[in-house]
């Protein structure tokens, strides 16, 4: 698997760390609530088609990337440093 | 039988026998010239076996070559070189080939069929392990390994490209021409000695010129083009995601000295064109296995190319035109052809040899070697005598590669095969023969079509000329199974026959994939690459339906099997981790201490001295230097972070519970960290150097972690906060200097020493080490006066030298990590054995770290009732106090009355340590409401080891518990 890194360009995947869903983006306020903290913390989408992932380019530039790519077919739609997108 | 005596041979044994071969022809050809037919008995019925193909995709001849620890199984006879001293034993028969007692399993075959493993040995149970399965799996099988470690060399090795060419043959070496003249950078990859493919054994002409002489040429080239890599005897194993491909490349070809034996290349291509030609495929008539049937183009190929005939007297069976070319190309190298026989009734062959159409081989004779065949012809049997059988179903395209990103082939009626999917694998295109073009103008024409376009795609100008070739036109009818009794075999290397798919079929197996499992036609190391088609085929017969309804399995990676030891190159031994040495590592290997792991790190266990026979006598002198004395430890392990910005003390206090930005500058204070679920991940001191500069130390488990979860709070919570990271923990050497004389110690490398009072718990700042700015810490993990001193890597093996040499003189000296942890554990101090992922800052006592006047990452999760409940584990120091002093880690904790079961346990242990001080065992571990029940004495249990112990429930803290020996 090959993702393209905003900074370095088109690496091998074993150069990047993966953390797990982009989700983590998103850190509720301290006061959000249970509910808002438990979806952070915990509830994850299955999808069966595109889904984001988060990604540290550990052995290169270090920058958090957010990946947009297909469970299905493996295809990567997307990188942007995690920086950079909007939440 | 050689056509023509070669100029030069060499010498190779087959099972002892010595042979003389060609150097660089395949040992098959070699074996064939020597009349040798039986070279293998089969998996499952040790059925004599002979060899039936030119290429990888050998089903038959498997063999093991060489000996010892260098034996290697299941080679490929039809791939395998021949060298001078080669040595080559069959497989799977015992005693020897010609008389193999397991061949009895051929007369019980009529018990053996598919599916009977299933049925037999259903029960009992215990039987299958114990029994069954030793007893199938000695008598089943391919080649073995020697057990013993592998010295051959193994290579892994990495390609970029714009284009990666996959097969050599008229279609390849033309896309390769296209696609080179053009400028594009191309591989050009081909699994045989030379590149060329099916030119190299047919005899037929492109542009007027002979078809090897074309691809000679065309290779002489490629081989001048700057921008072109041929790749030989490298086979393409798998297509993976985003354009990259795994090939495995025969480095040395025969055994080479100082030559890795296999390479496995991960290739990176922007483009790919699939040139992988064709298989033929066998058909099923009774007894179609005998040693000298053989595939009618592998006949070619060794009678044009390496000059053998595999036979004396050749008879011919096919189904299509093709089929053909094997009887004229015999005739013209001189060999006798008994008979050619063609399942068509509608063709008109001339030739000045038998030929016999609408007409079909029923059934073959010979023990050891074909004798002779029975054909049907016109209602009557005729019976022929022949050595050779030259067979031929057809062709199916190689779509093998097409299908690894779990595309399956579509099937196309007019060649009575499958053909790739369009766009199944992004970015690999087919052309040629695996595409279903079959003639050599067509293969000629896709392949510089293909790869003009890619060409063009890749901003090139690329033109298109293509040699003028045999057009003919692919005319077969299909034959799959012929009529009649006997075992028909489809797939040759599992022994998988005609009747045991109609079985399946019987037994409601109809799907394919169920089939397959049923019968295990198509697996094993050859992946069903010639049994495939033909099986479906019958498979579609006994259910009534036609191919494309009853679907077809797929191809998985590899193509042909490849060793692990070539995709693990590199990765043995020491090469399986990298290893992270201190700068005091010498120092400690000189005076003996024994090196253990600490994830990639290695750490001194402790330093033995004269007379210490056991490791506890050495740990127990080290404490006491600690507890007495001074002792040196080199802590350089633990990470350190250099944080430095306007925000710098911001971003602590976001990821710290406590508070940093009200740290003082030339102090340093203990942190806690949380996950942001809650849970602890680490703890550490943060020391601040100046109002916008802080070092931060991590445990040596978690330096990792911590750096990543800091950039990501940077980068993505809080890109507020202006401050900025870099690990530095390579970059210091750092020493712990603990116990009584630590400041004298200290002192004496110091340049200017430093007083009782200047540097109380917890400072820190620069000190001058004999002319080198080094840190000095006033912090302790061992509970006595402590100081951490860091110097530049670069100093830090003559700093540790020289302070253990003064902390002898002042009767302590260096401590390893036996000693750390003892030490550790008497203060009740944590480590990630405590911390280990399940546990909250409740849990460890440390509730009250987690400050409520700002936020912090894990601040609003560990609020959670369930992470705050007091019937939670929590943190207690256990002591034992019956007959058995010895503790162990990870032993459950239960009242002393309680039968000792899971439901029962109310903790465990997470450390362990004999206390020289205190001289008792002590444990740290977690005990359900563990801090209201001090005093209590409960029972450890340790099921594994099979101890018991009783222990006294107490603080944590074992050793000076009000702290004054760290603090005076
Ligand atoms: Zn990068």
């Amino acid at each position: 698997m090959r993702i393209t890194c905003p900074h370095c360009g088109e690496r091998d995947r074993r150069e990047f760390y993966y953390q797990g869903d982009a989700v983590a983006l998103a850190r509720p306020a301290p006061d959000a609530g249970a509910q808002a903290w438990d979806d952070y913390l915990h509830n994850r989408d299955n999808p069966a088609g595109d889904t984001q992932d988060l990604w540290f380019h550990e052995a290169g530039c270090g920058a958090w990337i957010v990946v947009t790519r297909n469970t299905v077919t493996h295809a990567v739609a997307d990188t942007k440093l995690a920086a950079m997108v909007k939440r | 039988m050689r056509l023509q005596a070669p100029e030069n041979t060499v010498g190779f044994t087959f099972d002892g026998q010595r042979y003389r071969g060609v150097p660089g022809e395949p040992v098959a050809a070699a074996l064939l010239a020597a009349g040798v037919r039986l070279v293998a008995r089969s998996f499952k019925y040790h059925r004599p076996r002979g060899i039936m193909s030119a290429g990888s995709e050998e089903q038959n001849a498997l063999v093991t070559v060489g000996r010892g620890a260098q034996a290697e199984p299941n080679v490929r006879a039809t791939m395998l070189e021949v060298a001078e001293g080669l040595e080559v034993f069959s497989q799977n028969a015992w005693p020897s080939l010609k008389h193999d007692v397991m061949a009895v399993n051929d007369l019980a075959s009529p018990f053996l069929g598919a599916g009977f493993y299933y049925k037999t040995f259903m029960w009992p149970k215990p039987f299958w392990e114990k029994l069954y399965e030793p007893v199938i799996r000695r008598a089943a099988g391919l080649g073995g390994l020697s057990g013993q470690p592998n010295k051959d060399r193994y290579e892994k090795a990495f390609a970029f490209c714009d284009l990666l060419i996959i097969g050599a043959g008229p279609a390849g070496l033309m896309a390769a021409l296209t696609a080179g003249r053009a400028g594009a950078d191309v591989i050009l990859a081909d699994e045989d000695t030379a590149m060329g493919g099916r030119l190299l054994r047919e005899v037929e002409d492109i542009d007027g010129q002979p078809g090897a002489d074309w691809a000679a040429d065309a290779v002489a080239e490629l081989a001048g083009m700057q921008n072109v890599r041929l790749m030989t005897r490298t086979t393409v194993t798998g297509a993976y995601d985003q354009g990259t491909f795994g090939a495995l490349e025969r480095v040395a070809g025969p055994r080479q000295a100082r030559k890795p034996l296999e390479c496995f290349w991960r290739i990176v291509a922007k483009h790919a064109i699939l040139c992988a030609g064709a298989l033929e495929r066998p058909i099923a008539f009774p007894n179609n296995d005998r040693p000298g049937i053989m595939m009618a183009a592998a006949v070619r190929a060794y009678v044009n190319r390496w000059g053998v005939a595999p036979g004396k007297t050749v008879t011919v069976f096919g189904n299509h035109d093709d089929a053909h070319r094997t009887a004229h190309d015999l005739v013209a190298a001189g060999v006798k052809v008994a008979a050619l026989i063609d399942s068509r009734d509608d063709v008109e062959i001339k030739a000045d040899f038998p030929v016999y159409t609408g007409a079909q081989v029923i059934g073959t004779k010979g023990r050891h070697a074909l004798e002779s065949i029975a054909i049907s012809h016109g209602g009557e049997t005729r019976e022929i005598r022949t050595d050779c059988l030259a067979m031929s179903g057809g062709w199916n395209p190689s779509v093998h590669l097409t299908c690894h990103m779990n595309r399956r082939p579509t099937w196309r009626e007019e060649i009575a095969s499958f053909v790739p999917t369009p766009e199944a694998v992004p970015g690999l295109m087919p052309a040629g023969a695996c595409n279903g073009a079959f003639s050599t103008a067509a293969c000629l024409q896709e392949g510089a079509a293909v790869a003009a376009d890619l060409a063009r795609d890749l901003g090139l100008k690329p033109k298109v000329t293509v040699p003028v070739a045999d057009d003919g036109a692919y005319r077969i009818t299909p034959l799959w199974a012929v009529p009649g009794k006997g075992r028909k075999w489809v797939d040759f290397q599992n022994d998988v026959h005609v009747k045991d798919i109609k079985l399946a079929a019987q037994e409601n197996f109809c799907s394919v994939e169920h089939m397959k499992r049923y019968t295990t036609q198509g697996m094993a190391p050859d992946q069903g690459k010639s049994s495939n088609v033909l099986a479906l085929a019958v498979l579609a017969d006994a259910t009534g339906r036609g191919i494309s309804e009853t679907g077809t399995t797929t191809f998985r990676p590899p193509f042909v099997p490849v060793s692990i030891a070539s995709m693990g190159a590199g990765s043995q031994g020491k090469g399986f981790a990298p290893e992270r040495l201190t700068t005091s590592h010498n120092a400690s290997v000189a005076r003996g201490a024994p090196m253990i792991e600490a994830g990639l790190w290695y750490r001194p266990s402790y330093f033995p001295r004269q007379g210490e026979t056991h490791w506890r006598q050495s740990c127990d002198r080290e404490v006491g230097h600690v507890r007495n004395a001074v002792g040196v430890c080199d802590v350089s392990t633990l990470g350190k972070i250099d944080i430095q910005g306007p925000d710098a003390a911001g971003l602590l206090d976001f990821v710290y519970t406590n508070m940093f930005s009200t740290l003082k500058v030339g102090r340093a204070r203990y942190g806690l960290m949380l996950r942001e679920d809650g849970h602890v991940m680490d703890d550490g001191t943060a020391a601040r150097f100046g109002e916008q500069h802080f070092v931060m130390t991590t445990t040596t488990a978690a330096a990792g972690q911590v750096m990543r979860h800091l950039e990501f709070v940077l980068q993505v919570l809080r890109p507020d906060l202006d401050a900025r990271i870099m690990s530095v923990t390579e970059q210091w050497a750092q020493f712990a200097l603990a116990g009584p004389y630590s400041r004298t110690l200290l002192n004496t490398v110091l340049d200017d020493p430093i007083g009782g009072s200047d540097w109380p718990s917890m400072a820190c700042g620069d000190v001058q080490v004999a002319g080198v700015t080094g840190r000095l810490f006033r912090i302790s993990f061992s509970g006595e006066h402590a100081y951490e001193l860091a110097v530049p890597a670069r100093y830090g093996d003559s700093l540790f030298r020289l302070l253990v040499a003064q902390a002898e003189s002042l009767g302590g000296g260096a401590y390893g990590m036996e000693a750390l942890n003892v030490l550790r554990i008497e203060k009740g101090f944590i480590t990630h054995a405590e911390i280990h992922g399940r546990t909250t800052a409740y849990d460890i006592g440390m509730e009250r770290m987690i400050s409520r006047k700002k936020d912090c990452i894990g601040q609003s999760a560990a609020t959670r009732p369930g992470l705050v409940d007091q019937d939670r584990d929590q943190l207690v120091g256990l002591k034992a106090v019956g007959a058995v002093k010895q503790l162990t880690a990870g032993a459950f904790l239960f009242e002393q009355a309680a039968a000792p079961v899971r439901v029962n346990a109310q903790g465990y242990t997470t450390s362990v340590a004999y206390s020289p001080t205190l001289d008792a065992g002590l444990a740290l571990g977690f005990l359900k409401r563990g801090r209201a029940r001090h005093g209590e004495v409960i029972r450890m249990v340790d099921h594994l080891r099979e101890i018991e112990a009783m222990v006294e429930v107490c603080d944590p803290v074992f050793f000076d518990p009000d702290g004054g020996r760290a603090r005076g």
